[in-house]
C-alpha cells in the first residue's frame, strides 16, 4: 500500500483548516462549551459534591456531544466544497486513487479534531490535581472521543462524497448520526431481539459507557473502527462512480 | 500520439457526443472549434481521464484511458475552462502541490515550480493566495498547472475565457512557445482563438465533427465561393473601368466596390477596393487582366473572416 498520495493530501487538508477561519471557528466553539459545561456542572453554584471519577465522566458525557457535532462541522466541506469550486477535476485527473483521497481528507480531519479534543485537556488535569482519578480513566476517556470523533467523520466523509452542497452534506451526516445517536434510546424501549440490535448498533450508549468510566472493552473499539471503515468504503464507492460521470 | 475511435457520450438518454473517430500526431496543435454545448469540453474531458466514453476506445500514447487511466493522467496536463485552483494556496504551494499529485519528487518539484513560474510569468505573485488574483493571473497558473509535470498531450479548454484583449495575447503567445514541448489540444468557440495557435482544427457541431483540417484546407473544401479584396488604382488611359475588367474575367461571379480606400473615387484619382468573388481563386488572373487593361494593382487580398463564413457556414447553417 503506497500512502504518498494520501500524505500529500493530508497535508493540504490540514493546512486548509489552519489557513481557513472555518477552523478557528470550530475550535473555539467546542473549547468555549467544554469550558462552560464544565464549569456548569463541577465548579458552578448548582454543581454540588461529586466523586472525582463521576466528574470526569460528566466532562466526556458533555465532550463526546460536542465532539460528534465538531466531527459533522469538520467533515462536510471535504469533498463538496472540491465539488463546488472545480477543483475535483484537478484530483479526477491525476494518477490519485479514490481511496487515497478519501483516506488523506479523512485523516486531516481527524488530526485537526483530535487537536481541539486534546486542548481540553486542561480539564481533566485541573479534575486529577484536585481530585482523586487514574491517569488511565483520562487516556481510555480521550481514546473514546478519538474514536466517537473518527465514527462521526467518516460518516461526513461519506455525506460529503454524495453531494456538492455543503448543506446538504451536513443534513445527510446530521440525519446519519442522529439515528445512530437515536439506536441507544430506542433499544431501552423496545423489546428483545430488536433492543440488542439497536443497543449493537448505536454510536454512542453502550459503547460510550466504557470510555466514559475508563473501561476499555475491545468490542467498543472494534465497533467504532468498524463504523469509520464502512463509511470511508462507502464514500471511496461513491467517490469511485462519480470520478468518470 | 491520441487516437479515438467511435467515441460516444451519453447523459442518460441525451447523447453530448459522438460517435467521433479521429486521430493526432505527435507535436500538432489541434483545435476543437464549435458553439457552446457541443461537446468540446465532454470530448477534452474525456481525454483528460476524467469522463468516461459511453463507447468507444480511446488510447493515448498507445494507453487505453479505461484500462490504463492513472498511467494516461501522468502523461496529460489539463487546463478545464475554470482553472482548478485553491483559493486558500500561495501560488507556489498550489503548483508544488499538483506537481506533487502528478507523482513527481520533491526535487522535482522543487526545480520545475520556479521554472513554470517563470515560464507563465506568475513569479511575482508566487506567495499571493490564488483567490487574491486577477482572471488572467488564475489563468496562467492553470497553465503552469498544466504542465508542471511537462506532459506529452496538454489540453486547454477555452484557455482564453474570460480574459482581456492583452491577456488573451499573451495567452497566445504563451500556447505559441508551448507548441515546441507537447501535443496540445485547445477548445474554443471562438475562431481566431483557434486559427492563430492550431495547425490543425476539428470543427464540432451537435457532438459530432462535421469537418478537419488546416484553416487552408477547409477554406479550399468548404468554401462554395472564394472572396477576395483588390485595391486599384484605375490607369488615366484605361478604356475600361476596373470594375468592367474584373467582371470581364472569367469565373468572376460577383463583383462589389468597398469605396474609395484613397481621395478620389477610383475611376481616375485614387485607388478603390473591390470585393471580388468567384468560382475558384481566381487572384492571379483578375491581377493579369487589370494590368493588362492598363490599372494598378495596389493590393490583393483573400477576404478577411473567410474561414470564420465556412466556421458559421457549417456550424450555425446546420442550427437554423
Amino acid at each position: 500500500m503506497n500512502l504518498r498520495a494520501t500524505g500529500i493530501i493530508f497535508r493540504r487538508e490540514l493546512q486548509t483548516y489552519v489557513r481557513s477561519p472555518m477552523g478557528y471557528i470550530v475550535a473555539a466553539v467546542v473549547l468555549l462549551l467544554d469550558g462552560v459545561f464544565f464549569y456548569a456542572t463541577a465548579l458552578g453554584p448548582e454543581a454540588g459534591e461529586r466523586l472525582s471519577g463521576l466528574v470526569l465522566a460528566g466532562f466526556f458525557y458533555n465532550a463526546s456531544g460536542l465532539t460528534a457535532v465538531a466531527a459533522v462541522a469538520l467533515s462536510i466541506r471535504l469533498i463538496a466544497e472540491e465539488r463546488q469550486t472545480g477543483t475535483q477535476l484537478l484530483l479526477d485527473t491525476s494518477p490519485v486513487r479514490d481511496w487515497e483521497i478519501v483516506l488523506g481528507k479523512f485523516l486531516s480531519a481527524l488530526a485537526f479534531l483530535s487537536a481541539i479534543t486534546v486542548a481540553t485537556l486542561y480539564i481533566p488535569l485541573l479534575i486529577l490535581v484536585n481530585g482523586k482519578i487514574a491517569v488511565g480513566h483520562i487516556l481510555i476517556g480521550y481514546l473514546g472521543l478519538v474514536l466517537l470523533g473518527s465514527a462521526v467523520l467518516s460518516i461526513g466523509v461519506f455525506a460529503t462524497s454524495v453531494t456538492r452542497h455543503q448543506l446538504v452534506a451536513a443534513a445527510i451526516a446530521a440525519v446519519i448520526t442522529g439515528v445512530m445517536f437515536l439506536f441507544w434510546e430506542l433499544s431501552q424501549i423496545v423489546g428483545p431481539p430488536l433492543s440488542r440490535v439497536f443497543a449493537a448498533f448505536a454510536i454512542h450508549g453502550r459503547h460510550f459507557a466504557g470510555f466514559l468510566s475508563g473501561l476499555l472493552h475491545l468490542r467498543d473499539v472494534v465497533y467504532y473502527l468498524a463504523v469509520t471503515y464502512f463509511f470511508l468504503f462507502a464514500a471511496t464507492k461513491v467517490m469511485e462512480a462519480k470520478r468518470w460521470e | 500520439m491520441v487516437q479515438l475511435t467511435d467515441v460516444t457520450k451519453y447523459y442518460g438518454r441525451k447523447r453530448a457526443l459522438g460517435p467521433v473517430s479521429f486521430e493526432i500526431d505527435r507535436g500538432d496543435t489541434v483545435g476543437f472549434l464549435g458553439l457552446n454545448g457541443v461537446g468540446k469540453t465532454t470530448l477534452l474531458r474525456i481525454l483528460a481521464c476524467g469522463l468516461r466514453p459511453s463507447s468507444g476506445t480511446v488510447t493515448i500514447d498507445g494507453l487505453d484511458v479505461l484500462r490504463d487511466p492513472h498511467e494516461v493522467r501522468k502523461r496529460v496536463g489539463y487546463l478545464p475552462e475554470l482553472p482548478p485552483v485553491y483559493g486558500d494556496m500561495p501560488v507556489s504551494d498550489y503548483l508544488t502541490f499538483v506537481g506533487l499529485l502528478k507523482g513527481m519528487s520533491r526535487e522535482q518539484v522543487a526545480r520545475r515550480v520556479p521554472e513554470v513560474e517563470e515560464y507563465a510569468r506568475i513569479s511575482e505573485v508566487r506567495d499571493m493566495p490564488t483567490r487574491t488574483l486577477s482572471q488572467g493571473y488564475r489563468q496562467r497558473v492553470g497553465v503552469a498547472q498544466a504542465i508542471i509535470h511537462e506532459p506529452d498531450l496538454l489540453i486547454l479548454d477555452e484557455p482564453t475565457h474570460d480574459l482581456d484583449p492583452v491577456q488573451i495575447m499573451e495567452m497566445r503567445g504563451m500556447i505559441r512557445a508551448l507548441k515546441d514541448h507537447h501535443t496540445i489540444l485547445i477548445s474554443s468557440h471562438i475562431l481566431p482563438e483557434i486559427s492563430e495557435t492550431c495547425d490543425r482544427l476539428l470543427i464540432l457541431n451537435d457532438g459530432e465533427i462535421v469537418a478537419s483540417g488546416s484553416e487552408a484546407e477547409l477554406s479550399e473544401r468548404l468554401m462554395m465561393s472564394r472572396r477576395m479584396a483588390v485595391t486599384v488604382r484605375a490607369g488615366a488611359g484605361a478604356a475600361q473601368t476596373p470594375e468592367a475588367v474584373i467582371t470581364g474575367v472569367e469565373g468572376v461571379t460577383r463583383v462589389e466596390r468597398a469605396g474609395a480606400a484613397g481621395r478620389g473615387d477610383g475611376d481616375d484619382a485614387g485607388p478603390a477596393t473591390y470585393r471580388v468573388e468567384g468560382a475558384a481563386d481566381l487572384r492571379a488572373t483578375v491581377c493579369r487582366a487589370l494590368v493588362e487593361a492598363g490599372h494598378d494593382v495596389i493590393a490583393l487580398n483573400r477576404a478577411e473572416r473567410e474561414l470564420e463564413r465556412v466556421f458559421v457556414g457549417l456550424v450555425g447553417g446546420a442550427k437554423s
